[in-house]
């Protein structure tokens, strides 16, 4: 599945500076990899060393929390609109 | 360590008894300094390590201080005066100040914020009464701070913006007030101080005073570790906007920490030493608690910018317990 990827500011460095990039994937696991191929770096950012999304990321579906749909095993479809957002703000 | 008996005593003694005041604004600063008595593992017993509590300002953050010196040095200078809005971009603690401040002034306040703020940070500043505008999460504080940039822009005679990040009062108020707070509370004997960076006001000022009374204290700045954090309210400078106020040369060190040790911080703190803070007073401790192993002797202090209340609904708290078994914590230095 194609989809479209909102990247955050933080993570920028890694997309050459594009707020979104195109990704592949059937569910937000093989997404996430589909990116570290892409963007080498990126997936250690957003996941945990057991491969879980960081207490800090979420990750949205159409505007939808992946933690209260199926966590990385969220399925996905053709042109579905994926949002990467840091859980918190930087800066007083 | 076990921690000394605390004070059993059922009536305070006289010089504790409450204050009154005329304003609200009258209760801001002269907050307490917590000696860390349980979370000391490793540590010398010549090393003492305090934090300021800094949450017990009326508006429950550091940042009533500077809130409030620069809102004072705008009426004094003329800029802020009657028929002008405050406005400023901030990620909660310093918006929840101003709103606070203009609510006892009678000044109309309007904050732009990060939508990705916690959201008890966005109730309580509405409870003030505060005009909220919401800039792109995907963002982060930077886009707040443009964001209000084309706000002003748009009709610059209508807003005064006290400008966190590049006004002098910010650290000011911290050279006036927090610095000599902090060394009469240690009777002088400090030879370490920390904070975070949010707009390096705290430890631009408090660091300034330290080094006139004494040079040999080392000022120590706390930063996230990367880019991508979860810590509220601190930058990682070397991917942000670098505020105006913030001179990194006049630092002895900037100390990473990351944002899994900063949250266990914070769950020992409330398990321990029974204070319940924010994810920036668990990042401040932990790298506080660094310096102090490395110590023979000495005296560390650093700050709590506020109390974990405005936390309670984000992410710090969603599972912690499967997370960090309690009484199993590690303390990973």
């Amino acid at each position: 599945m194609a989809v479209r990827v909102r990247v955050p500011t933080p993570l920028r460095k890694y997309t050459q500076g594009a707020d979104e990039v195109n990704a592949l994937g059937g569910n937000i696991k093989a997404l996430v990899d589909d990116l570290e191929k892409n963007y080498p770096g990126i997936k250690e950012r957003i996941c945990d060393e057991s491969g879980k999304v960081r207490r800090f990321v979420n990750v949205y579906v159409n505007g939808d929390d992946i933690r209260f749909l199926q966590n990385l095993d969220t399925g996905l479809k053709e042109g579905d609109s994926i949002s990467i957002v840091p859980a918190i703000a930087g800066g007083r | 360590m076990s921690a000394t008996l605390p004070n059993l005593r059922l009536v305070q003694s006289p010089t504790k008894a409450p204050k009154k005041v005329e304003s609200v604004l009258d209760l801001i600063g002269n907050t307490p300094l917590l000696e860390i008595q349980r979370i000391t593992d490793g540590i010398p017993a010549r090393v003492k390590v305090y934090a300021k509590l800094e949450g017990l300002n009326p508006g429950g953050s550091v940042k009533d201080r500077p809130a409030w010196r620069m809102v004072q040095e705008g009426l004094r200078s003329g800029k802020l005066h009657a028929g002008k809005t405050i406005l400023d971009s901030t990620s909660g603690n310093t918006g929840i100040a101003l709103a606070m401040i203009g609510s006892v002034l009678g000044y109309p306040v309007e904050l732009v914020i990060p939508a990705n703020v916690s959201n008890e940070r966005k109730i309580i500043i509405n409870a003030y009464g505060a005009k909220v505008t919401f800039s792109d999460p995907m963002e982060g504080s930077d886009g707040a701070i443009r964001l209000c940039r084309q706000i002003i822009e748009a009709d610059p005679e209508k807003y005064y913006k006290p400008d966190q990040y590049f006004n002098p009062m910010n650290p000011e108020a911290h050279y006036e007030n927090t610095g000599p707070e902090i060394y009469r509370q240690t009777d002088g004997k400090i030879t370490h101080f920390l904070a975070g960076i949010g707009t390096g006001g705290t430890i631009m000022g408090v660091g300034r005073y330290l080094k006139e009374v004494n040079p040999d204290i080392q000022v120590i700045a706390v930063e996230p570790d990367d880019a991508l954090h979860g810590l509220e309210g601190l930058k990682h400078m070397a991917s942000s906007i670098v505020p105006g106020i913030y001179h990194e040369e006049k630092l002895d060190g900037k100390f990473p920490v990351s944002t899994e040790d900063a949250y266990a911080m914070v769950y020992r703190l409330s398990q321990e030493e029974g204070v319940l803070v924010g994810q920036s007073s668990g990042a401040a401790l932990f790298a506080a608690l660094k310096v102090a192993r490395k110590l023979e002797t000495g005296t560390v202090v650093t700050i709590f910018p506020d109390f974990g209340d405005k936390y309670l609904t984000t992410n710090l708290w969603v599972g912690w317990r499967d997370r960090m078994a309690v009484g199993k914590m590690k303390f990973s230095i």
